[in-house]
């Protein structure tokens, strides 16, 4: 592959301040309350047109860059969209609108309280996801990742109930000691390579060091991202999140926070570490042990989950880890698999999550036992719900199901079978704990007959498009956002000499 | 070795009021032989910088036109005797600051010792 | 302008001593009489960081007599950048005693305002001076007019001023004592002059004495671990306008003369490798930060809590010099200003506290203090963030260079020490943000349950605040945004270009 152009432009600095300068206006309208949400929705779709716009640049291998100005001697605060942030800024950006309209459905249906803490955090949030998404260095990832952990903060203990505030706590410790790591380990990288950009490849280049050197290194840096990527044992924080408010959890605890951890993830391996490094000490081995063991163990902890979000959270833990596995087994299927299972996982995960917000705000129901017969009541909102399931288990036509696919393929052109047979096992267990839901909620009878009818329509539509949307992603992975061209490239930049 | 005692024995005395005033500061309980004994700690000092400047068989450093300018071993060095002069006003000042504060701690607590100074302070 | 080096102290000592002349019929005139003369050094100061910034170190020689002999002010980078840091944030903090000096230091306030020009001119001689032996005047002057700012407080402040003035006293005299030392061998006081003879008898057991004595003197007043005891004490009883000066000025000041004796008067490679004074410094600085904090943790008033926190942010800069390396270097001088910052705000929100409510006592601190004070917890939760270390705020940066610095030198303790303390400061600090932003406003709560259009009057709506309190606090705390993010001009534009030789 030909060096990718560079240009400068402001696109990647607006694609962050959007969000942040909507922040303040969301908190100064805080009286208007039609204001506020008009703010957040103008936010959410400048932001999706200003990333777009990036989208042909990345495509055609033009990468616009933004530097700020340098935060440190030599280390410079600075954005930059190439493909792999190109494809995660999407993702994100275009699931905050689906999310915004969701959230105010949301909220105003259980008159939340401090509603304009919840959109002005939510705002900042997504800013931070940008700047991961676009972070030229390791110090701007740093830099921005810390701020996205401050910010969910007011998110996660948005009820300020008991467990609320428990769960806050345990937010807190994981995350901030996650940055610490993180910290440490951008630090010392400095003083190894003096440079901290990150490069296709990785950017240790030809610096020899000792292999105990480069493993706690790389323990430091997968402890760094791990937490937010969820890997066990780094994961009990999500679950325990599951406190926040449902849209908290729709776009924080399944797209925007875990991505940023899954995100850091690929950009260590692919681009700080390198596959070459990675394989020579046995780096790749000991991440796809790790994120086999969690997709295992996560799938069978979903099944002792009777709280619907609850078993999400851990049914998110576990496919977190197929990207994970992905950036592991370090060949080009498996990257691409691993790549599109970040838009995939997102979209069906999001509805998901979308329809237990649904059933909680119309019918107040949280656990899986009480949801007998729901889907006859809610026939747009359970429906949406099984496209969901099914994707997540792996089944065609469905978007995970194509992730999937090239996973398995690139478990094989990595000669690996193990992580095949753990993908297969992982779609049954899937199916083994989904299917009881859908089971429940269309062929069981409800002890009490529930009166038909659906969420308020902001709801109920962004749950129809997210699932459509997986539909139509699983059978046209290029449509629309070209995820399949973006993972394509960035799978060849890293791997080099492409596909 | 005996030599070395005894040539230095002013230094051996200064040593000596520097442990004896750290003693008074540490465990005298009443305030105003903590001061006395942190007072003690600053003479000390000022006649170590004094002792330093000793030099036998010299005069004032004001100059002698018996002795002449070329012969400066033959004169003191004023130096510190004037840094010492700082020191002690300086000296006075502490321990008026000190004498204030003691006066205005016994007029809160009307008492001066220690062990009894913490009792009414917790029960206050 | 040719004599501007020696007009800050000299214009504060003048200011200090006519202010109980001028304000014999209107104590009013105290106040703004001290705030001119802030102001006065501010802009000074300001003035003299340009000329050096623009041609290079400048030295001023008093009374005519040249150095060695006479005495000799030395404004470099370093010294000129730590005293306009000193007197900017006293500037700012002078602001805000405006609307305390009823409630603190009734009907003492002229007294109080001479005592803290005093204290000023003190820190202005101590850093901007480049003779040993007027340091040591100026120490005292600083150190007296501290007794006195302290003794002012409530009830058991006399107390407490008395210990630190004990504790004071013995580092002063140490210090002294130290300097006795290294006169006797090098015939000078001067530092350039010191540093030039210095090389030729470090073989001689009185430099190590003396060295070692000047260390434990200073480290008294810089308060670091197991030097402390005065700290706690001194600043939870203190009126508030006392201890939002003293903790931001007072241990930067020593830690600085520090800094300036190790690596400006003795060599780095004397006191990192000959006689590993920094390593001592550096390990006791570790064990500082931890205690400081863990201490934090446990204490349930704020002042007193921010006390123990100070001891462990003291650690930092301890732990920058122990490094002795560039790095290290950096941070200490960038936490010197961070610190001074930061402890600033924390300070004058606590003091806030305890105008609005009465109290800074952490347990009953409720949601209510966000409706009454929403901008003075703005600026506790950005400083909190800043101490805890979360970037873009300015004490991200120093713990960065710290942990740049702990690499270098492959000590992997201090790095982890250094890491480790900013999870203990966010236990310390979240406590009371849950506090404060969690729950409903107890007042509020009464007022009925929450309605569909219950959001109203959230967020940003300001209480009743008195604008000469709560801006003070706001600009201390939001300039720390503005360090963190501008801080590489700062490093390269100062810092870099003061480097100690041989580091």
């Amino acid at each position: 592959m030909t060096n990718p152009e560079i240009y400068r432009s402001l696109m990647p600095f607006y694609a962050v301040m959007v969000s942040l300068i909507a922040a303040p206006l969301i908190l100064m309208s805080s009286r208007q309350a039609n204001l506020r949400e008009f703010w957040t929705l103008a936010a959410s779709l400048v932001k999706f047109a200003v990333v777009f716009l990036l989208l042909p640049g990345a495509l055609a291998g033009r990468i616009a860059e933004f530097i700020f100005w340098e935060i440190s001697p030599g280390i410079a605060l600075s954005l930059k969209a190439d493909t792999l942030g190109v494809f995660f800024a999407l993702i994100a950006s275009g699931l905050w609108i689906l999310t915004s309209f969701y959230s105010i459905g949301y909220v105003r249906g259980l008159n939340e309280h401090k509603q304009t803490r919840y959109f002005a955090s939510f705002a900042v949030c997504l800013s931070a996801t940008m700047g991961i998404a676009f972070a030229a260095n390791l110090l701007t990832f740093v830099f921005f990742y810390e701020i996205l952990t401050i910010a969910t903060y007011p998110l996660v203990i948005h009820k300020e109930t008991k467990v609320a505030i428990a769960a806050g706590r345990k937010y807190l410790i994981y995350t901030l000691t996650a940055g610490v790591l993180l910290i440490a380990a951008t630090a010392w990288t400095y003083r190894i390579t003096g440079a901290l950009d990150f490069r296709a490849g990785g950017l240790f280049g030809n610096t020899s060091l000792s292999p105990s050197i480069m493993m706690v290194l790389f323990l430091l840096f997968l402890g760094g991202v791990g937490v937010k990527a969820a890997v066990m044992p780094l994961h009990s924080w999500l679950p325990a999140a599951m406190a926040a408010p449902t849209p908290v959890s729709a776009l924080l605890h399944a797209v925007a926070v875990v991505k940023s951890g899954v995100f850091g993830v690929v950009r260590v391996v692919g681009f700080v570490f390198g596959p070459e490094l990675m394989r020579q000490f046995g780096l790749n081995t000991l991440l796809a042990i790790f994120a086999g063991a969690t997709i295992i163990l996560a799938s069978l902890l979903a099944f002792r989950q009777d709280n619907l979000k609850h078993r999400l959270a851990y049914s998110t833990v576990g496919h977190l880890s197929y990207i994970v596995l992905g950036a592991a087994l370090l060949s080009p299927a498996s990257l691409i698999g691993g790549l599109l299972h970040i838009a995939n996982h997102a979209t069906m995960k999001i509805t998901l999550f979308f329809c237990a917000g649904a059933l909680y705000v119309k019918h107040h129901k949280e656990k899986i036992s009480e949801l007998d017969g729901i889907g006859r009541a809610m026939p747009w909102t359970m429906g949406a719900f099984t496209v969901g399931a099914i994707g997540l288990a792996g089944v065609p036509p469905i978007n995970g199901f194509v992730s999937k696919w090239q996973l398995g393929l690139g478990a094989l052109q990595a000669g690996e079978i193990l992580p095949l047979a753990i993908l297969v096992l992982s779609g049954l267990l899937n199916a083994g704990y989904f299917a009881p839901i859908v089971y429940r909620a269309f062929l069981k009878k409800p002890a009490v007959p529930y009166e038909r009818g659906e969420a308020p329509p902001a709801m109920v539509i962004p749950i129809v498009v997210t699932a459509l949307l997986s539909l139509l992603l699983g059978l046209n992975p290029d449509l629309f956002f070209h995820f399949y061209r973006l993972a394509v490239m960035v799978s060849g930049s890293i791997l080099g000499g492409g596909p | 070795m005996t030599d070395f005692i005894l040539g230095h024995y002013a230094y051996w005395a200064i040593i000596f009021l520097l442990v004896l005033g750290l003693y008074g500061m540490v465990f005298k309980k009443n305030l105003a032989k903590k001061l006395i004994g942190m007072t003690i700690f600053q003479v000390a000092i000022i006649m170590f910088y004094v002792a330093s400047a000793v030099k036998w068989a010299a005069t004032v450093p004001v100059l002698d036109p018996a002795i002449g300018a070329v012969d400066a071993a033959k004169y003191i060095s004023p130096l510190q005797h004037c840094l010492m002069l700082t020191a002690i006003v300086v000296g006075v000042a502490t321990s008026g600051v000190a004498f204030s504060l003691v006066i205005s701690i016994y007029r809160r607590y009307k008492t001066l010792d220690e062990s009894i100074l913490l009792e009414r302070m917790k029960s206050s | 302008m040719q004599n501007s080096p020696a007009l800050v102290p000299l214009l504060l000592l003048a200011a200090a001593i006519s202010i109980p002349v001028l304000a014999i019929k209107k104590t009013g005139v105290a106040y703004l009489a001290a705030l001119a003369a802030s102001l006065g050094s501010v802009v000074i100061s300001a003035y003299n960081a340009l000329r050096v910034w623009e041609s290079g170190p400048l030295t001023y020689h008093f009374g005519g007599w040249n150095p060695p002999i006479g005495i000799e002010y030395v404004l470099d980078p370093l010294s000129v950048f730590v005293a306009l840091v000193v007197n900017v944030v006293a500037f700012i903090v002078l602001c805000h005693a405006g609307g305390l000096k009823e409630r603190e230091i009734p009907g003492k306030s002229v007294p109080y305002y001479a005592l803290v020009l005093l204290l000023l001119c003190g820190a202005n001689g101590m850093i901007l001076t480049g003779d040993l032996f007027n340091l040591y005047v100026f120490l005292e002057i600083f150190s007296l007019a501290c007794y006195g700012l302290i003794g002012i407080g409530e009830k058991q402040a006399p107390i407490a001023s008395f210990r630190y003035l004990i504790m004071g006293t013995v580092g002063a005299s140490f210090y002294l004592l130290g300097l006795g030392f290294i006169y006797i061998v090098t015939g000078s006081l001067n530092m350039a002059d010191v540093r030039n003879i210095l090389p030729h008898v470090y073989g001689n057991p009185a430099v190590t004495t003396g060295l070692a004595l000047i260390v434990i003197g200073m480290g008294i007043k810089m308060a670091i671990f197991p030097l402390h005891g005065w700290l706690p004490d001194a600043y939870t009883y203190a009126p508030s306008t006392s201890s939002a000066l003293i903790a931001p000025i007072g241990t930067k000041v020593a830690a600085y003369v520090i800094l300036r004796v190790l690596f400006f008067v003795f060599d780095v490679k004397f006191v990192s490798q000959t006689l590993p004074v920094t390593d001592l410094i550096g390990w006791l600085a570790a064990i500082g930060i931890l205690f400081g904090s863990v201490m934090a943790m446990a204490q349930n008033e704020m002042k007193r809590m921010l006390a123990y926190s100070s001891i462990a942010q003291i650690g930092y800069i301890g732990l920058g010099i122990g490094l002795a390396n560039p790095l290290g270097f950096i941070g200490a001088v960038l936490h010197i200003l961070n610190h001074a910052f930061m402890k600033g705000a924390l300070f004058l929100v606590a003091a806030n506290l305890r105008k609005n409510a009465g109290h800074s006592d952490i347990s009953k601190l409720d949601a209510s203090y966000r409706k009454k004070l929403p901008w003075s917890m703005a600026a506790f939760t950005l400083a909190a963030l800043s101490m805890i270390g979360l970037p873009p705020t300015a004490g991200f940066f120093s713990k960065w260079y710290l942990a740049l610095g702990a690499i270098d030198k492959g000590n992997w303790v201090f790095l982890g020490v250094i890491l480790l303390s900013s999870l203990l400061n966010a236990v310390y600090f979240f406590r009371i943000l849950e506090k404060v932003y969690l729950g409903t406003p107890s007042a509020q709560g009464a007022e009925g349950a929450p309605s569909p259009k219950s959001n109203r009057g959230e967020g940003f709506v300001a209480g009743e605040e008195e604008y000469a309190l709560m801006i003070p606090a706001v600009v201390l705390s939001f300039s720390l945004l503005l360090l963190g993010l501008l801080n590489a001009n700062i490093v390269k534009g100062v810092i870099q270009r003061i480097i100690p030789l041989g580091m």
